[in-house]
């Protein structure tokens, strides 16, 4: 698992391509511990990160899952009444997003796309901030010191050349603090991206910077299979998880509907990150059960017959059959779930009500640190642009 | 009690208006956050929109069918119930006309709930102080749900008033149109009791005088199905209509030919409800044609019924305009002795495999086409302009058969296709072209459905037309109209016959294919039809 070296012969390498190539997206070898079943199965490497799951654990991750799916519904429901301008649904990847993200550690800093609602929940973004972009009253929503989760970026793959720049700063500070004898614990970089992205340059100088300094980050491809319409077979030949071969560090295909094998795959590439032993590609094979987002129709471009064989795939069904198995969950937990669900459902709505279009002066103020002339110009054409409007009577609706 | 009113929302990106294609709540009906109350078709996709309030449905602003303006308020629901006021339950119940409601109507606060994307946001707060639910105007936080027109700039050059008609003009002629329905209500084919009811109460307060149908142009809607009802008669037209003893003594009761009639029994007999919607069908058609001339009292300008284009109507328009105006049409025909097809068909009926399918000469057809296409592959292709990027153009021959069958629907013209055609056996075909049509019928053919057509069959003939020239399908460079199949007079070995003639119609795009190619493509397909044994090849 996960070699470094490249193939010795190029004849290989060829042979290698065009048999991927003769099956695109066949998994060559796909990670997975908890099947659609509901069975836990075993990996010679990955197990014994497995094992380090506890129950409790177990069911924090069904809870997380069951809330975001929960407050999906919620955002999605908002946008139709008009109250978001835009919803971005992520249901059916849960278990890629908050099996990652618990893999992930406080000091470590999330680098998302727009899509990684779950992973914000996990580091404890306030879902109602993370509505604001969506509602159009904020450029951001929430301060990204605070939970080391960066804003969402909706240029797409930009994301992760800051995740590499970061992880390449991260690198300076430890050697600072090396001469300095500090206990600071070594952090790492998540950086967040789709399997649409992938076929960005921003991705491919990202890889080659990563591994050329052999920066702490690992490259976190959600490989959802559609990139809007698109399908993965003509984003890609190879499995994606296949292109850090390329690059030349390891590249691991998991099953993002397992909660588990994510988390493992997770907390394995970070811990040989934080080591110094540089990048991992992780690609999640996950299926973006909804629309692409609430301006997209996928019915236009792709089976239902395809939707409802991912279905049968489930990442809480699958969790939900294993806790019950094991007897490691009851029906009461089961329904506190829900009624917590609602109840996050509830707070996201009325609090979203209650978000305020902010003064524009804000903007003006966060150009520059200092007083600005031209920005004082500007402004002062502003205030008397805005006082060139009659009072605030109402039109006929 | 607090009135609340939802306005429709830009649930795109940037869109602008989308139509109510249909209400899953009625006034009166007791609605949950997030509950289904309608579905609306915008220029992207089909969507159902949940309830933003908890509360009892009092009125249907817009009805089914009509296109408004993103912001135009669509329905009112008042929060907190009706049950918990002096009115005793169901003594008065929603939007009764008397006294009593209109009383406890018109103190009413009436809020506009409003999307806020993309406009100013009011800071007034004139009507907060309602202890309602746990949404919008509970709280000084209520205003980032309202919504203020656009301020005019003051001394601006454009005299408010014109600023305000643009604003709200389209709004305003959807009222005008809801309005003039309510009025010829009477002659209107299709029953408005939602309206009839609630106006009473909406009214008082606006004390508006009450509207004469003179004053007003009658517009109605076209009818809706026609298409419906017509789409499955081939089977009638060739073959005896299976339907049970009872069936046919009230269809001979009622003088309905049962050939006429859509079947949809499980092995394709018709049932009593097939007799009894066309009987509906029919009478509503009729009676249409009673009432169409207007009056020549009034003025003839007067007497002219605007139908807006829209929907699958503009965009059949469209196809066809691009396809008229850019591919060089060139039409033949040829007829054919399709009496073999017959035999084969009636064959097929009775055979065990064949059994609960449903099968027509359109089977055979579909099958000779392909098979013809494959033999002149060039009739199966896209003219592609500038695909180089320099302003040279390709053809792309297709190595696939995704055939097109044009589909009167409830909706409009339809052209679903059946991909990789070239690989269904006679059965599965068969089974294709039959849930085609079912689901083109029922108004369920998906978006997917009609993409990536390589080449297009009109079946023409349901209708007993003999031929015609048909426009080809936008991407595809062909498309065959397939005529009425009837026995006529025909000259075999030197003797006058009865046989089963039919005639076949082809239009091709004469960028890609040329007379030969599309005389021999033609031949083709007649001759499977003159002998279907050829398919055996």
């Amino acid at each position: 698992m996960g070699s470094t070296q490249l193939p010795p012969g190029t004849e290989e390498t060829l042979a290698a391509t065009t048999a991927a190539a003769a099956a695109p997206g066949e998994p060559v070898e796909m990670v997975q511990l908890l099947g659609p079943d509901g069975k836990l199965g075993t990996d010679p490497v990955f197990s014994d990160y497995a094992k380090r799951i506890d129950p409790e654990k177990l069911r924090v991750f069904y809870t997380d899952m069951a809330r975001i799916r929960r407050f999906d519904q919620e955002a999605t429901a908002l946008q139709r009444q008009g109250e978001l301008a835009l919803w971005v649904p992520l249901t059916g990847q849960e278990a890629a997003q908050i099996g990652s993200g618990h893999a992930s550690q406080s000091q470590d800093y999330i680098f998302p796309t727009y899509r990684e609602h779950g992973v914000a929940l996990v580091r404890n973004v306030d879902l109602a901030e993370l509505l604001k972009q969506f509602r159009g009253v904020s450029n951001g929503g929430w301060d990204p010191r605070e939970n080391n989760f960066h804003l969402y970026t909706l240029v797409l793959a930009a994301q992760t050349l800051h995740a590499v720049g970061y992880a390449m700063g991260i690198q300076r500070d430890q050697k600072l603090a090396a001469t300095q004898d500090s206990t600071d614990s070594k952090a790492a970089v998540i950086a967040y991206f789709g399997d649409g992205a992938s076929s960005e340059g921003d991705v491919h100088e990202s890889m080659v910077f990563a591994a050329s300094y052999n920066a702490p980050v690992v490259f976190f491809c959600q490989n959802n299979h559609w990139a809007i319409s698109v399908p993965t077979e003509v984003q890609t030949k190879v499995p994606l998880a296949n292109r850090a071969k390329g690059y030349g560090f390891p590249g691991i295909r998991v099953d993002g509907n397992d909660v588990i094998a994510v988390h493992a795959v997770t907390e394995w590439a970070l811990e040989h990150a934080r080591e110094g032993r540089g990048p991992v590609l992780i690609e999640a094979y996950t299926y973006r059960v909804g629309a692409h987002t609430t301006a997209d129709d996928p019915t236009k471009y792709r089976e239902s017959a395809e939707e409802a064989a991912w279905r049968e795939k489930d990442p809480l069904e699958r969790l939900e059959k294993y806790l019950r198995a094991e007897g490691l969950a009851d029906e009461a937990f089961f329904d506190q779930v829900d009624a917590d669900g609602d109840e996050l459902a509830k707070y996201v709505r009325s609090t979203t009500h209650g978000l305020e279009v902010p003064d524009i002066r804000e903007a003006f103020a966060n150009v520059y640190a200092e007083q600005h002339p031209l920005i004082a110009e500007e402004l002062a054409w502003f205030e008397e642009y805005s006082a060139g409007f009659e009072s605030d009577e109402e039109t006929a609706n | 009690m607090t009135v609340k009113k939802f306005n429709l929302p830009d649930v795109g990106e940037g869109l602008t208006e989308a139509e109510v294609v249909a209400w899953k709540v009625k006034p009166g009906d007791t609605v949950a956050i997030n509950d289904v109350l309608c579905e609306i078709e915008t220029a992207k996709s089909l969507v159902e929109l949940p309830s933003p309030f908890a509360g009892t449905v009092t009125e249907l602003l817009v009805e089914e069918g009509i296109t408004v303006e993103v912001g135009t308020a669509i329905i009112a629901v008042s929060e907190g119930g009706a049950t918990d006021d002096a009115t005793p339950d169901g003594a008065a119940p929603q939007g009764q006309p008397t006294d009593a409601v209109a009383a406890a109507q018109a103190p009413a606060a009436e809020e506009v709930f409003t999307p806020t994307y993309g406009k100013l946001v009011a800071d007034d707060s004139s009507d907060s102080g309602l202890a309602g639910g746990p949404l919008v105007g509970s709280g000084p936080k209520a205003d980032a749900v309202k919504r203020r027109a656009r301020k005019r700039p003051a001394g601006s050059v454009v005299p408010a008033i014109t600023v305000a008609e643009n604003a709200e003009g389209t709004v305003q002629d959807n009222q005008a149109l809801l309005a003039a329905k309510a009025a010829e209500a009477p002659v209107a084919h299709r029953t408005t009791p939602v309206r009839a009811v609630v106006e009473p109460v909406t009214q008082v307060p606006a004390a508006s005088a009450p509207q004469t149908p003179a004053s007003q142009p009658a517009v109605s809607q076209p009818a809706a199905s026609r298409g419906a009802a017509i789409g499955g008669t081939i089977s009638g037209l060739v073959s005896r209509v299976l339907a049970k003893p009872p069936v046919r003594k009230f269809a001979r009761d009622l003088g309905i030919d049962l050939a006429d009639v859509v079947a949809t029994g499980q092995r394709g007999e018709v049932t009593r409800e097939d007799l009894v919607s066309y009987q509906a069908q029919r009478d509503a058609e009729h009676d249409q044609a009673d009432s169409f001339w207007g009056t020549s009292k009034k003025p003839q300008d007067q007497r002219i019924e605007r139908v807006a284009v829209k929907g699958v109507r503009k965009a059949t328009a469209k196809a066809m305009v691009d396809s008229a105006f850019s591919a060089p049409h060139v039409s033949i025909f040829v007829d054919v002795d399709a009496s073999r097809t017959m035999e084969f068909v009636k064959r097929l009926k009775v055979s065990r495999d064949f059994e609960g399918i449903k099968v027509s000469p359109l089977l055979i057809l579909a099958k000779a086409v392909i098979w013809a296409a494959a033999r002149n592959p060039s009739v199966n292709a896209t003219w592609v302009e500038n695909a180089d990027g320099k302003g040279g153009a390709e053809i792309h021959v297709k190595h696939f058969m995704n055939l097109g069958i044009a589909a009167a629907t409830p909706r409009g013209l339809m052209v679903p296709n059946i991909k990789d055609a070239q690989d269904l056996s006679l059965k599965e075909l068969a089974l294709a072209l039959n849930e085609l049509a079912t689901k083109a019928r029922a108004g369920k053919t998906q978006p997917a459905e009609m993409q990536g057509g390589s080449l297009t069959v009109t079946n023409i003939g349901a209708l007993g037309i003999d031929t015609g020239t048909p426009i080809i399908n936008p991407g595809e460079v062909a498309i065959i109209a397939f005529g009425t199949i009837k026995q006529k007079p025909w000259v075999l070995d030197g003797e006058v016959i009865p046989r089963w003639i039919t005639t076949l119609g082809g239009s091709f795009d004469h960028r890609v294919v040329d007379g030969d190619l599309s005389a021999r493509f033609m031949a083709d397909v007649a001759a499977i039809l003159e002998e279907p044994a050829l398919l055996l090849d």
